[in-house]
């Protein structure tokens, strides 16, 4: 029971980390990133071609592969999103689609579909607490789920750059009156969400070690879930939601069914949505005539 | 002649172009001029259409973002292939047991987007679309783990295996979970396809052209001016919604009775990405649009097919380039800019002579 719940927080940081990713995107460029999972991958196979390739070690990879997703994600940014800024939600959707699609076929291409065996990256032993066990992986994940959460709450809180991160999602117009560099601080929200989307790679990875060019598709999909059933645009939000849906997919595959704990997940999401139309710390926007 | 009105032309047109490009594969076809991996595409390429502007009916006419249509394709699918094997030895024409099974698929795609339509469509925007999102994960995880057997004493359905739906010696498994329905008649032809478009595309065109469609749309451009002036909103939007859903599993029953075997996993979240992609290319509440973008992008990965590995990432580039020439501010005044050159140098031709 402990252990399940321990696999389920474990999981839900994963999704956690990702849904912060589209939450802060969502909430800047009200655009909905659907490549955001494919960016999970690239850093999951950045990570392994580090240490198996290049033989770094850990901390180095992980580095590097936080890197590479943040020049991405950057790069994206500036290619794919930048012009449509002025267009409609629809099209960005698209384009975002696009950009998934590249991604994955890309490292199809790089890497080949045969699953590759990601090395463990926590070698450490896991912890006993009386008789239950847990493993050092969970342990890292919700520590450094833990960790981003606090940071992530002090950068938009108390820095310059993320009161100009909030401004924008208020008002884009009134910000950039205000003299806030809107494109710099989109640019910068990309780099934030694809770095942790690096570190959520790697996490995952760790979790369950076959790694394939469409490894990120169905976290990619769950965490947007996520940070929906916590209401898209709010951090805390993102951070419950995640969590919540680590622990409901573990609990539904070890006592209900584990064909079925997918469709046990978006159940629940469906519920939530049903009683609270904006997820759970969504705020409530009132319409205007 | 009495004249058309504007929106009856276009309907007209439609048609026009679904027959002429039926009589022109027709033809090749029978003079095999066409290879075989082209002839293969044709049912498809129907389907497609079908299930595009069906979609179109929700995400343009109405006004909603679904990511789950391929579930609907999925029901219509699964609920046709068991009916076609129920009535295999009670009817003897194929082609009528090709319109059975496709009116059962219709019927319970009907079935289940009423079912979904009633909480999903008081959501809205985002949470609307990832609700839909959300159904087709479920009943892609529900057909997983369904298996369904006919035998003499009729059906037998289970959600655990094969041996637990307790069948006599000469049941037939049709539904085998995860391995999806197994040894299916082909019964799907080419012209029973076309005549499934032109069907869908009569009863969507004049649902659009008519007081219900007028509701459907007044209703996007404003639900709350539409509301105070009487419209029905939960009416219109749940006609507009089943009535794309039904189209979903007619077009689902036609692929499937296409293939000797068809899966659970072919109607995932990509699929419906897919049709969307075809809705969005092709103009959003444009149903010719949607038709040719179908036709069109279903072809383009077997014409891409010289370039090999290569075509998935073409594909994904002529997207991204796609929406953005047609999306981007500059780049639409470049086009219109060239556009305007092109066309006075005519007209000052035209006025020379």
């Amino acid at each position: 029971m402990l252990n399940y719940l321990i696999n389920g927080i474990s999981l839900g940081s994963v999704y956690a980390i990702i849904a912060l990713g589209y939450t802060m995107v969502y909430g800047i460029a009200k655009m909905l990133n659907f490549a955001h999972g494919d960016v999970i991958m690239v850093g999951g196979y950045i990570s392994f071609c580090a240490t198996s390739y290049l033989g770094l070690p850990v901390i180095p990879s992980v580095l590097l592969s936080i890197f590479v997703c943040t020049v991405l994600g950057i790069v994206i940014e500036r290619l794919a999103y930048k012009p449509l800024r002025a267009a409609t939600s629809l099209a960005v959707l698209i384009t975002a689609i696009g950009v998934s699609y590249f991604l994955q076929n890309a490292a199809l291409l790089i890497w080949s579909s045969n699953p590759k065996a990601y090395p463990n990256m926590v070698a450490l032993p896991p912890l006993a607490i009386g008789n239950t066990q847990i493993s050092a992986v969970s342990l890292v994940t919700i520590i450094a789920c833990i960790v981003i959460m606090v940071a992530l709450t002090l950068f938009t809180n108390k820095t310059k750059m993320g009161k100009a991160m909030r401004a924008v999602s208020e008002d884009k117009d009134a910000a950039q009156l205000m003299g806030i560099n809107v494109n710099a601080t989109i640019s910068l929200t990309f780099a934030i969400g694809s770095g942790l989307a690096a570190v959520a790679g790697v996490l995952l990875c760790s979790a369950y070690p076959t790694l394939m060019p469409t490894t990120g598709a169905m976290p990619g999909i769950k965490a947007f879930t996520a940070a929906v059933f916590g209401g898209i645009g709010s951090i805390p939000g993102a951070m419950l939601g995640g969590i919540l849906l680590g622990i409901i997919e573990i609990f539904g595959k070890a006592y209900i069914s584990t064909q079925l704990s997918d469709a046990i997940v978006f159940s629940v999401l469906i519920l939530i949505l049903l009683v609270k139309p904006t997820g759970l710390l969504g705020r409530k926007i009132s319409e205007k005539v | 002649m009495r004249k058309l009105s504007k929106s009856a032309r276009n309907s007209f047109i439609n048609y026009g172009i679904v027959l002429v490009f039926f009589l022109v594969f027709q033809i090749m076809l029978s003079m095999g001029k066409l290879s075989s991996s082209f002839s293969g595409q044709l049912i498809p390429i129907c389907t497609y259409v079908i299930m595009a502007v069906s979609l179109n009916l929700v995400v343009g006419i109405s006004g909603e973002l679904s990511l789950g249509h391929a579930g609907f394709m999925s029901v219509g699918a699964f609920s046709g292939v068991v009916m076609a094997s129920c009535i295999q030895n009670v009817v003897g024409p194929s082609w009528l047991r090709l319109a059975l099974s496709i009116l059962v698929g219709a019927l319970c795609a009907a079935v289940a987007g009423t079912i979904i339509g009633i909480p999903v469509l008081r959501l809205r925007g985002d949470y609307l679309a990832i609700v839909t999102l959300a159904f087709g994960e479920i009943i892609k995880n529900v057909l997983n783990c369904l298996y369904v057997g006919v035998d003499s004493h009729g059906l037998h359905i289970s959600m655990k295996d094969a041996v637990s739906l307790g069948m006599e010696a000469d049941g037939i498994t049709i539904i085998n979970g995860p391995m999806g329905a197994l040894g299916i008649r082909k019964i799907s032809t080419f012209i029973s396809a076309v005549v499934l478009v032109l069907i869908v595309l009569f009863i969507i065109q004049n649902l659009v052209n008519s007081r219900s469609g007028r509701a459907i749309k007044a209703i996007r451009d404003n639900r709350i001016a539409a509301e105070s002036c009487g419209i029905n909103v939960m009416k219109y939007k749940m006609m507009a919604f089943v009535v794309s859903a039904a189209a979903a599993g007619a077009a689902g029953a036609l692929y499937a009775l296409n293939y000797s075997t068809v899966v659970p996993k072919k109607f995932d979240f990509n699929t419906s990405i897919l049709i969307l992609v075809f809705v969005v290319l092709g103009g959003i509440g444009n149903l010719r649009g949607s038709m040719i973008a179908a036709a069109v992008l279903t072809v383009l990965p077997e014409m891409l097919r010289q370039f090999q590995d290569y075509r998935m990432l073409i594909y994904a580039v002529v997207l991204i380039l796609v929406m953005i020439l047609t999306n981007n501010r500059r780049a639409k005044d470049a086009l219109g800019r060239i556009k305007d050159t092109v066309f006075r140098r005519n007209r000052l031709q035209e006025a020379d002579k």
